[in-house]
């Protein structure tokens, strides 16, 4: 029989699609996620605005906190892991979570390499911020990607750029001649095949969302508009005025992203988004979309 | 199937794999209009309820009225296929935890009944569709529901592992696995092809 199988692990990511995935830190923040419509949580110790604030080592959720969240919600649950960090990968697929991010949100423990993913039964989910990035996580087993932008700040301008980048790089191999395709793998540092592959497609082989700095319902549709087919929500729910609230309205936002009428409608009496950053005025060291390689 | 054809079923489009379900039925000759609102019930003879979460589908659902849309589409005589959280939506009553269905299934389902991701898998079950040799089938399983027992209206028609995994009942379709992740390149896969004929003949 067949398991742990890439296709298993891309159709999970299918089945998520049209959704909106929301960090959650407890057992209660994942309830309400799930009361709101969304179709995964990501269990992490501190949203990433908190880990920005509090600077420090970053490291995977503690298995307690992962469990509590597995037995309350029935939506998938997924956790992250420090990029190149293979036990905690380890750690997490034995906890039973259903998919892994290897995320630049924690603190990286390796500089040059990422996790080996086709090793892993569990599907995995990597950040990029331009195609070539994508490529490569493709190449090492990811079954999803995300946008990357820039977690924590409430800010879209980084997840558009990173967006655009990726859609528009695989638009610009569509139209490539095959020996064309050779020299773009070398100037993507990505494995060749898999570059054909896109260029043959016209999309990514794996499904393609989007994360970092969505606030509001405007921002999510935003991205679906731009490409995403779901969203990732960190710090922009439980960090505004009204997390149930603005939780229902995003869920909304991302099925109705074309409808600019739902949207207004869903945007009405949210309170307070979370803060925003400019992102110019982080110092580069600030910066988490920079980690991966 | 030609023109005619292309605006008489359509794909539940508010979250999970609709995409995958309009390639397998473009593939079996259909084209499919994405049904977001009950207004885009209007005309069509079959409607796919597809995979996806269950419990976010019944969040998206209840703004737009389209709980009530469906359960007048199917009492109006359209057609009803439902995949994975698609048949947890249908059934009548659902396990692992409860939560509300349209209950025109009737049958109880398990959510998640063979555990998480890690246990989801491809696998080979026995199909006997009606006026079809019985055969084997590839099946994938994704986090899948499990069924724990069917009214005396259902008819089991796909099996693996000697439990029930296809289902019909009156005009309504359903799987716990999903056939739209099995497509051929040639006519699409034999439970869509099942799903158009059914189309054809609630029409006529």
């Amino acid at each position: 029989m067949e398991t742990g199988s890439l296709r298993l692990k891309t159709g999970l990511a299918e089945m998520l699609k049209g959704g909106v995935i929301m960090d959650v830190v407890n057992a209660a923040q994942a309830k309400i996620a799930q009361e709101a419509g969304a179709v995964a949580v990501m269990a992490l110790e501190r949203v990433p605005a908190d880990i920005r604030r509090d600077g420090g080592v970053a490291r995977m959720s503690s298995p307690k906190t992962i469990r509590e969240i597995m037995a309350t919600v029935s939506i998938p649950v997924m956790a992250k892991c420090r990029i190149g960090h293979f036990v905690e990968a380890q750690i997490l697929q034995s906890l039973g979570v259903d998919f892994i991010d290897e995320s630049e949100v924690l603190t990286p423990a390796d500089e040059a390499h990422h996790v080996d993913k086709h090793a892993f039964r569990v599907p995995f989910v990597c950040g990029c911020r331009d195609l070539g990035e994508a490529l490569r996580r493709i190449a090492e087993g990811a079954a999803m990607i995300r946008t990357k932008g820039e977690a924590g700040t409430g800010n879209i301008v980084e997840a558009v750029r990173h967006m655009r980048a990726v859609t528009g790089g695989i638009r610009e191999l569509t139209v490539l001649r095959e020996e064309e395709l050779a020299a773009k793998a070398k100037e993507l540092q990505a494995p060749l095949e898999v570059v054909r592959l896109v260029a043959k497609l016209g999309r990514l082989p794996v499904p393609n969302f989007s994360a970092g700095g969505v606030a509001t319902p405007a921002d999510a549709a935003l991205m679906m508009q731009l490409g995403a087919e779901s969203v990732f929500v960190g710090s922009g729910i439980f960090k505004s005025d009204d997390p149930a609230k603005r939780a229902v309205a995003i869920v909304q936002a991302v099925t109705h992203y074309m409808d600019a009428e739902v949207l207004a409608r869903v945007s009405e009496d949210l309170g307070d988004a979370m803060p925003g950053l400019d992102i110019a005025k982080l110092a580069p060291g600030d910066l988490l979309q920079t980690r991966g390689w | 199937m030609g023109i005619e054809a292309e605006a008489l079923v359509g794909v539940l489009a508010l979250q999970g794999d609709f995409a995958a379900h309009e390639r397998a039925l473009a593939l079996a000759g259909a084209g499919a209009r994405p049904v977001r609102v009950p207004a885009d019930l209007s005309g069509l003879r079959g409607l796919v309820l597809p995979g996806g979460e269950s419990t976010a589908l019944l969040r998206l659902m209840a703004p737009v009225g389209m709980e009530e849309a469906v359960r007048r589409f199917h009492g109006a005589g359209g057609v009803l296929f439902g995949t994975c959280a698609g048949l947890i939506l249908l059934a009548a009553k659902v396990t692992g935890p409860e939560q509300p269905s349209l209950g025109l299934l009737d049958a109880v389902v398990a959510r998640n009944g063979y555990g998480r991701q890690i246990d989801s898998f491809v696998g080979t079950g026995r199909i006997g569709l009606p006026g079809e040799e019985e055969r084997d089938l590839e099946m994938v399983f994704i986090r899948a529901p499990r069924v724990l027992a069917v009214g005396p209206g259902v008819r089991i028609v796909g099996t693996h592992s000697g439990e029930p995994v296809l289902l019909e009942q009156d005009r309504i379709l359903a799987a716990t696995f999903h056939p739209e992740m099995s497509v051929q390149p040639e006519g699409g896969g034999p439970i869509h092809r099942r799903f158009l004929a059914m189309c054809d003949a609630a029409g006529r």
